[in-house]
């Protein structure tokens, strides 16, 4: 059997949570005040999922780099495949919110995208 | 000089709403001053997302968030110069503010509205024993450097205070491939909210220390470590409890404060614990037709909350310029102080002034420590009419309440509202 805590995000409130596992199913979630607590908690240990936000280079930007993210979440342990992607490429000016910068990122199905608009430079 | 009917000081997130709204209320002179060279303020280096659940119901990152009202403000077409400083106010509105293309120019403004956000603690607040080596950053520089510039900092980390942009860092750092070996915090409770606490150090098993703080810098020329310490109940190192821990940077998450030298300057009342100015319900400082919103008022947490407080503030500069028009005064007629009391740390506003109040007023508040099970009670004088029921308040979170005018109409004796927190 399993045992992982988690703290609850749904409120200020951070209720310690404990789930108890066996082969992969939850047998008990204690620690909860309410019920968004245990679907977070369902959601954290069958399938965790993060937004990624980092940057990417611009080439003949008026700024260096472009803030970007992914469109959706993706799942926490491809966080940094999606970062090492990003780094080896750049971008060229103009950029527009929305834009997409990698299609597909790491395989998760998930594109990421620009959110910030970055103009050409003089 | 030149003249305007509403100048903006700082086109961040306040400065924006603001703007924008003076502008709905049928304000057409206005101009907005960033001395950045785009608008947008502290946001444009916040990429992480998070912001606008309350406004859009969509989470957005600092930048996209931003977007919003700049296309707003765009789309009203309201002048703005970037790359501009506002060297000096005067009380009688002359706005004094510099760039490389006009040099020094003076403007006469009607109203003004205060939006230059805030500014980071500084270590020198700090007293940490030890030199002064390289490497060490507060938290938002470390953003500005990484997020903006594209360049890391260090490589082997530690962060001083739990503050939401030291663990908004820490991941950021992280997942540009740095090892952030501890984040130490002089309260027994994280500043920070829970939700970056498990996204940010959880997610990537880095140790948060409460309770600790770092009583000596190693290194001359670059900091190569610290030492950190267990402090008692009266924050007061504890021997025996010093741990080493190498580290090429050292970032400091350490608190904010509103930038408040120009409102200083000009003569306005700051408030001792806010730092930022005395306000009225229409977050109107003591000198007539000056407004102040977002941080340089108070330290918010969340952006949607700036936004609406400098909604707010750019209407009622709106209806003072309407008010000058029509040639009424703003006599003040009645007056109601707000006291904090018992926990809460602060209130803005300050006072109410009853004629001039809308329907309601939205008072918003910090409390002074974690409190689990307890209640945010209203008096009106001995009177108590609120009593609202809390499961847990937290210094990081800005709580608020709201006060209706036809409620406040019903007690014409009332000279003062005191916010408690009350024990269950
Ligand atoms: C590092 C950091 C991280 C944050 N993370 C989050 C988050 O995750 N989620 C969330 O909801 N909120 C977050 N916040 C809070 C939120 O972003 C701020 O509350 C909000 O940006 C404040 O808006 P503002 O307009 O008052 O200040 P700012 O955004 O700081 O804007 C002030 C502007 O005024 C300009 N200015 C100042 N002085 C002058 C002068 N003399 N002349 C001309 N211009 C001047 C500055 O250049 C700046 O552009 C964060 C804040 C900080 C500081
Ligand atoms: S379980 Fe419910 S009460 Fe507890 S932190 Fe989560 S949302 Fe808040």
């Amino acid at each position: 059997m399993e045992e992982r805590k988690l703290t609850c995000i749904g409120c200020p409130l951070g209720c310690e949570i404990e789930v108890k596992l066996k082969e992969k199913q939850i047998i008990s979630i204690i620690g909860n005040t309410c019920k968004r607590g245990e679907l977070y908690v369902r959601e954290e240990v069958t399938n965790p999922s993060r937004i990624v936000t980092s940057t990417v280079k611009v080439e003949n930007g008026k700024i260096p780099m472009v803030s970007v993210k992914t469109q959706n979440t993706v799942p926490k342990g491809k966080i940094f495949e999606c970062i090492k992607e990003l780094k080896t490429i750049s971008i060229k000016a103009p950029v527009k919110i929305g834009d997409i910068i990698i299609e597909n990122s790491a395989n998760t199905g998930i594109s990421i995208i620009a959110t910030k608009n970055v103009e050409v430079s003089e | 000089m030149r003249e305007y009917d509403v100048v903006i000081i700082g086109g961040g997130p306040a400065g924006l709403a603001a703007a924008a709204s003076a502008k709905k209320n049928g304000i057409d002179q206005i101009l907005i001053i960033e001395r950045d060279h785009e608008l947008g303020g502290i946001l444009n280096q916040c990429i992480h997302n998070g912001f606008g659940l309350h406004t859009f119901h969509e989470e957005l990152t600092g930048p996209e968030y931003a977007n919003r009202f700049i296309d707003e403000v765009k789309k009203l077409k309201i002048t703005y110069k970037l790359n501009t400083m506002v060297v000096n106010i005067t009380k009688s509105k002359v706005v004094t503010y510099m760039n490389s293309l006009e040099g020094m120019i003076e403007i006469q403004a009607k109203t003004i509205i205060l939006a230059m956000g805030c500014r980071e603690r500084s270590r020198g607040a700090l007293n940490i024993p030890g030199y002064r080596p390289a490497g060490i950053f507060s938290a938002g520089t470390a953003q500005r450097f990484v997020n903006i510039e594209g360049y890391m900092p260090g490589r082997e980390v530690v962060i001083l205070g739990s503050g939401d942009i030291g663990l908004i860092m820490a991941r950021r750092m992280t997942l540009e491939g740095a090892k952030v070996k501890v984040v130490a915090e002089l309260m027994p409770y994280s500043g920070g909210l829970k939700r970056n606490i498990v996204q940010c150090l959880n997610d990537f098993n880095i140790p948060l220390k409460l309770s600790h703080t770092i009583t000596k810098i190693h290194g001359k020329d670059r900091i190569t470590g610290i030492t950190l310490s267990k402090v008692d109940q009266k924050g007061s190192p504890m021997k025996g409890t010093e741990e080493y821990y190498s580290c090429d940077t050292l970032l400091l998450s350490v608190g904010l404060i509103p930038e408040n030298e120009l409102s200083d300057n000009m003569g306005i009342e700051l408030d001792t614990v806010t730092s930022g100015p005395n306000v009225n319900e229409s977050l109107e400082t003591n000198i007539e037709g000056v407004f102040a919103c977002g941080n340089v008022l108070h330290v918010h947490d969340l952006v949607d909350f700036v936004s609406e407080e400098a909604s707010l503030a750019g209407k009622n500069a709106a209806r003072f310029i309407k008010k000058l028009k029509v040639g009424k005064n703003n006599d003040l007629g009645k007056i109601i102080e707000l006291k904090s009391e018992n926990g809460i740390r602060y209130t803005v506003p300050g006072i109410i002034r009853l004629d001039q109040m809308d329907d309601t007023v939205v008072i918003r508040f910090r409390v002074a420590g974690v409190y689990k099970n307890c209640y945010i009670s209203v008096y009106f004088d001995k009177e108590r009419v609120i009593h609202k029921k809390k499961t847990v308040v937290a210094p990081g979170e800005m709580e608020s309440i709201l006060l209706d005018k036809a409620k406040l109409n019903d007690y014409p004796q009332l000279s003062q509202i005191t916010i408690k927190l009350e024990e269950v």
